[in-house]
């Protein structure tokens, strides 16, 4: 059965609120969610302030800047800054996204910082990615080919190449998916917008040669169709990209062969 | 569960092999729903209001009869697989599979029950 509310050792107290720097006239409030494992208490939200005339205009500079040079304790990913790595991928004010690519001048208010919903946590902002990382390499993400020729390289036209648009740039950050209630509630089951998106990333590309097997894999009422069409993967997506669009295509593609 | 990868946690026992016959069968429904359902509220409104005479004599005819008939089934066909969609999502183990026996035969009851009466007052 599905849990409405969290368990009693994941309710979330209030935490520490740190001082506010002393002269500063630009301050903002930070809201962080923090858990250690290692401590056995509840989740608890630190506050923070920050000096915004002395810090970077991202989410992620905040963040930085409130471990360098407030709490080293503060735990989370981060590895290129500009959207590329996906590691800092978090749920800012409410929306998934990467801290690196969006900015503080996009929030009013607080800065309320969780990490990514419905997954364990490892610590802080750190979600345990696992099993979704697992499910990624459950599709196949490789191109698998059956005939050895072309003995060079595969050659793709420009209209094939174009197919590919709005799927390769995924860099798997898993905000879609962690934003998606039905992978909330099946995601061990139903692999969730980016995996699908990648599965068709793989399906549509011309030099592939397993697109019936792939597709035979998908052909399952969780794996694929808990999708239903929610959007919430689209609307999130840091990329903006369309994950829903691609699972439509899926389907599509699913008729076609058995109808 | 300390033995399985996690790559086999993921896969678990593979693709089912089914879910697009039950796709296709829920967007034919949703189309024939589009055409079916202002057709119902149009014959059911008509026949509203009247008499019991009345309206034996209306559902005699062949055309309401059957228009709420047609309705009954793929209505009540459409609304059990979505409301079994929404426990497959919602409910799991045991509790999941009483529900869903539960949630047909409840729907092929109310289909049956509404046969009969149309039945009854056709004939």
């Amino acid at each position: 059965m599905v849990q409405l509310t969290l368990p009693k050792n994941s309710r979330i107290t209030t935490g520490k609120t740190w001082p506010k720097p002393e002269g500063a006239t630009n301050i903002r409030k930070f809201q962080i969610y923090r858990w250690n494992p290692d401590d056995g208490q509840n989740p608890r939200v630190d506050t923070y302030f920050l000096d915004m005339d002395q810090c970077g205009p991202m989410v992620l500079d905040a963040l930085i800047k409130i471990k360098n040079e407030i709490d080293p304790t503060l735990t989370f990913r981060r590895s290129c800054r500009e959207g590329i790595c996906g590691s800092c991928a978090m749920n800012i004010d409410g929306i998934n996204t990467l801290a690196c690519i969006y900015g503080m001048d996009e929030i009013k208010g607080d800065v309320k910082i969780y990490p990514l919903p419905h997954m364990p946590v490892v610590k802080d902002l750190i979600p345990d990615l696992t099993h979704f990382y697992a499910q990624h390499a459950s599709i196949m993400p490789w191109l698998e080919t059956k005939t050895n020729r072309p003995a060079k390289e595969w050659k793709q036209s420009i209209d094939d190449r174009k197919k590919l648009d709005g799927l390769y740039e995924c860099v798997m950050c898993a905000s879609c998916s962690t934003s998606c209630p039905s992978y909330w509630w099946n995601g061990d089951r139903y692999l969730g917008p980016a995996a699908l998106l990648h599965a068709y990333r793989w399906i549509i590309d011309s030099r592939d040669e397993a697109t019936g097997e792939r597709l035979d894999e998908l052909e399952d009422p969780f794996k694929l169709y808990r999708c239903h069409t929610i959007m919430n993967c689209a609307k999130t997506c840091p990329k903006g990209l369309n994950p829903a669009k691609a699972i439509a295509e899926i389907k599509k593609m699913m008729v076609d062969r058995a109808v | 569960m300390r033995y399985l990868t996690d790559r086999k946690r993921a896969v678990g026992l593979g693709a089912g092999g089914s879910g697009t016959q039950g796709h296709w069968q829920m967007m034919v429904r949703s189309m024939i729903m589009v055409v079916i359902t202002p057709l119902f509220l149009i014959t059911f409104g008509l026949g509203l209001g009247g008499t019991y005479e009345e309206a034996l004599a209306y559902y005699s005819q062949p055309i309401p009869a059957i228009i709420i008939a047609l309705s009954l089934i793929v209505g009540l066909i459409q609304l059990m697989c979505e409301a079994n969609e929404a426990i497959e999502d919602y409910i799991h183990g045991v509790k999941e599979k009483l529900t869903l026996v539960a949630t047909k035969a409840f729907a092929y009851t109310l289909i049956v029950a509404g046969l009969f009466a149309l039945v009854k007052l056709a004939l």
